[in-house]
């Protein structure tokens, strides 16, 4: 009956979503409110019965009822409770389920926090929403219906792939969705801009907000996920410039560009083009990371071929979109009325500077990450594009940028002074020079790039530290004085430094990580010890566990730094029974400060010992706290007053507000 | 400033930056791509010594030999040629003879492939994509392995990775 019920419910979303795209907009041609007043009604039903139907879904997976295919592929009842709700995005079928899901989840939420929009442009944003939902219940009901019975219920579960049962599961999908869909509302937007052909500094004080909440959900999701990959594969890599990161990469690129444009158009009134442009290619390169991953297409170009009715289907909807987005764009963007004049070099021009340079990095990402396959479609050649290629495109291109952002927050609106800005980042310069000096004077090895990249690190965060000191007047004007301006500045500005100064952090995570990376692989017995950057690891021995749903080895390391006895660690390697002999490994991890110890095992060998490979990662967490403060950057300005309170009335609340920046 | 001067100010700067990342671009792909081959292709083309490739097979049972410190030889083959193969490492978890695997390296001087990463595939039918459509190619093709991967958990591509270097394949 559940599931029967979750399909019946999936149905009926489909139905108010063709409803949600149709009507609402003959309600604005017809200057009809009640008919455009549907679209808010709708969307709050369809976000019910999505809601109800992804309820449903979970609830067989909780029940292990074995009768519904995709819980018999994906589901084992001796799977811990946690792993079985979190099963049901970590399948195919479920995890779309997931995607609409969330999508009616941002049209409910705009049908119900946008009461103080114009009621035409609501009605064309929840028209468009309804587009992109329409399509996507149609592509899970006739390609991936999770909710399909089998006709002879098996007693037993095939289980979910072992490396996905994991904690990281529960949080990475869905934060990721919530990034890659929230851009939907910054494209339903942008469309419904270029339908009334109208567009204002208030349209982008709608937007940011929404934009700046889907890019704060997608780099926790990154960070998150990258972190899951590193303590879940067992080889300490964090990234790997897979297709499937780099899917999730290119929108969180163009969003952070676009997070920067709106903000130009909101407050200057300029670059209106390029913000609707940017918000399109910004869904649209989320749904082509869902293509990416969910049509196969990555694995084989052949297996593609082979199974086309969800690859095509995607496929469709991703030409329907992305092609009809951009034709109307460029039918209609000559209507939008060109907006302020800045010089070149002023904050316009340092955020046009930094669109420039995030949308060209995202290109080179984009490059690499589809060169391999159309060179596969049209030449047959198979070629693997990895690492090297990243590194040396993508590289320079952020180096530049990096150079560049602690200039932006430094010039004025309209017409900036680069010299007044060198005067004042001139501290920052300073601590650079000396973080260099100092680097390459204390440590030993390493690329001769590496103190260089700290240096530009340290110059990152040191501009962000200096603009909230500018802004404060810290040590120009007596403490007291400082500490009220501290207090009266405005939460969005206190998110920029945060945001930037995490990117500075991030930076020297990755280059102390990627630099001054220790390892140790070798055989080890009972009683062998390892040394690694002046950690001993003595191995205590090895023993076998029995788990819910697999049977493990255990070694177990005693751990001392100079002599002092740290904590043990115990890595070990699952073995699933239910699913033919697939193994996992589990790494121990062992935090010192920033740092970590980090051993995973390998196959046991016929003589007693183990595999055993020990890394010593100095400074590793920075790389993960950075996007979290990156994050937590975004969520101080979500919160800044002017988003809330502004954004209904923009004409006079405002200016008052505008004079402490 | 007059709108047009801002305009081909900020042209010029695009054209610049879009430049400089097509410079950067077909610098990286001429020196950083990594082309993939069969045994019987290297045996065919003549690959020489020290280019790196990626070399995809079955590994051969009963070849998978383990000497002193994790140095493991096995070879890899396919129907009509086999290779040899040395590694230093930790091999994937899923490495097993008779299954599908991909190296990557260089062959040496004595025409042994000296890999520096060893990828083997997590899934049931253990078969790398290269693997897979190589094999198809030669006509030794059973099941319907292409049609299940639409279907795979979670969508991403899942391999296992031995080595300590550059990588490829992560669980999403």
């Amino acid at each position: 009956m559940i599931a029967e019920s979750g399909h019946y419910a999936l149905v009926l979303a489909l139905a108010l979503a063709l409803i949600q795209s149709t009507v609402p907009l003959l309600g604005a041609r017809l200057h009809d409110p009640a008919l455009m007043n549907v679209a808010r009604s709708t969307a709050l039903a369809q976000l019910l019965f999505a809601a109800a139907s992804f309820v449903a879904l979970v609830t067989l997976h909780v029940t292990s009822d074995f009768s519904v295919a995709n819980v018999f592929e994906n589901s084992h009842s001796l799977k811990p409770l946690i792993y079985k709700i979190t099963g049901v995005w970590g399948n195919h079928e479920g995890s779309m389920l997931l995607w609409v899901s969330i999508l009616a989840l941002f049209g409910g939420l705009v049908a119900a926090f946008g009461s103080n929009l114009p009621l035409a442009l609501r009605a064309h944003v929840l028209a468009v929403q309804a587009w992109v939902a329409s399509a996507f219940y149609l592509f899970i009901l006739m390609t991936s219906n999770p909710f399909l019975r089998i006709p002879n219920p098996p007693i037993e579960g095939r289980d979910l792939n072992p490396v996905l049962q994991d904690i990281g599961l529960a949080v990475h999908p869905p934060m990721l969705y919530l990034g890659y869909v929230g851009f939907s509302i910054s494209f339903s937007f942008a469309i419904a801009a270029l339908i009334e052909g109208r567009i204002d500094a208030a349209w982008a004080r709608w937007v940011r907000p929404w934009t700046l909440m889907a890019w704060i959900f997608l780099t926790l999701g990154i960070a998150m996920g990258s972190y899951w990959a590193y303590y879940e594969l067992g080889w300490g890599g964090w990234w790997f410039w897979d297709p499937v990161e780099n899917a999730s990469l290119m929108p969180w690129l163009a969003g952070t560009a676009l997070l920067h444009s709106a903000l130009v158009m909101e407050k200057r009134n300029a670059l209106k083009v390029w913000t609707i442009l940017l918000s399109i290619l910004t869904f649209s390169l989320s749904l082509l990371g869902t293509f990416l991953v969910r049509s196969g297409v990555l694995t084989s170009v052949h297996a593609f071929a082979t199974d086309p009715t969800r690859g095509v289907f995607i496929l469709l909807i991703l030409c329907v979109f992305i092609g009809g987005s951009l034709m109307l764009f460029a039918w209609r963007a000559q209507a939008l009325k060109q907006g302020g004049l800045f010089a070149p070099i002023s904050r316009e021009g340092a955020l046009v500077l930094n669109n420039l340079f995030l949308t060209t990095a995202c290109l080179t990402v984009f490059i690499g990450t589809l060169f391999p396959l159309a060179l596969e479609v049209v030449t047959g050649a198979k070629i693997s594009v990895g690492p090297p290629y990243f590194n040396l495109t993508f590289g320079p291109l952020l180096v530049a940028l990096m150079i560049a952002v602690p200039f932006g927050p430094m010039l004025a609106w309209k017409r900036g002074d680069v010299l007044g800005a060198s005067q004042r980042l001139l501290a920052a310069g300073v601590a650079a020079l000396l973080a260099i000096a100092f680097v390459w004077a204390w440590t030993r090895g390493g690329s001769a790039l590496a103190p260089l990249a700290i240096g530009l690190a340290i110059f990152v965060i040191g501009g962000a530290v200096t603009d909230l000191a500018e802004r404060t007047g810290l040590f120009r004007m007596p403490l007291a004085t400082a500490m009220q301006r501290t207090r009266g500045l405005p939460r969005s500005i206190w998110g920029t430094a945060f945001a930037h100064a995490g990117l500075g952090i991030a930076l020297i995570g990755i280059v102390c990580e990627t630099t001054w990376n220790s390892e140790y692989i070798g055989t080890m017995k009972e009683g062998d010890t390892a040394k690694i950057a002046g950690y001993e690891l003595k191995m205590d021995g090895l023993t076998q566990r029995q788990g819910p749903n697999y049977r493990e080895l255990v070694a177990s390391f005693a751990v001392s730094l100079d002599g002092e006895r740290l904590r043990a660690m115990t890595p070990s390697k699952r073995n699933f029974t239910t699913r033919a002999g697939m193994s996992t490994t589990e790494a121990a991890l062992l935090t010192r400060g920033v740092s970590q110890l980090y051993v995973s095992l390998g196959e046991a060998t016929a003589t007693g010992g183990i595999a055993v490979r020990i890394y010593h990662k100095p400074l590793v967490l920075l790389i993960w706290f950075g996007p979290v403060l990156m994050a937590l950057g975004g969520m101080l300005s979500l919160s800044d007053r002017r988003l809330r309170v502004g954004a209904p009335k923009p004409a006079k609340a405002l200016r008052g507000l505008q004079a402490a920046e | 400033m007059t709108r047009k001067q801002r305009r081909l100010t900020i042209i010029g700067c695009s054209l610049g930056v879009l430049a400089l990342a097509a410079g950067l671009v077909l610098n990286a792909l001429r020196d950083s791509i990594v082309f993939f081959s069969t045994p019987s292709m290297v045996a065919e083309q003549q690959v020489a010594a020290g280019r790196r490739f990626r070399l995809g097979g079955l590994v051969q049972p009963g070849s998978l030999k383990r000497g002193d410190n994790l140095a493991v030889t096995f070879e890899v083959a396919d129907t009509n040629a086999k290779l040899p193969v040395v590694y230093q490492g930790i091999l994937p978890d899923l490495f097993r003879e008779g299954q599908g695997v991909v190296a990557e390296g260089a062959l040496d001087a004595s025409g042994v492939f000296k890999a520096d990463t060893v990828l083997a595939k997590h899934d049931e039918t253990y078969m790398p994509k290269e693997v897979a459509d190589a094999l198809k190619k030669q006509g030794h093709w059973k099941d319907d392995y292409g049609g299940k991967e639409a279907g795979k958990p979670d969508g991403g591509e899942v391999v296992s990775q031995g080595g300590a270097a550059a990588a490829e394949g992560v669980t999403r």
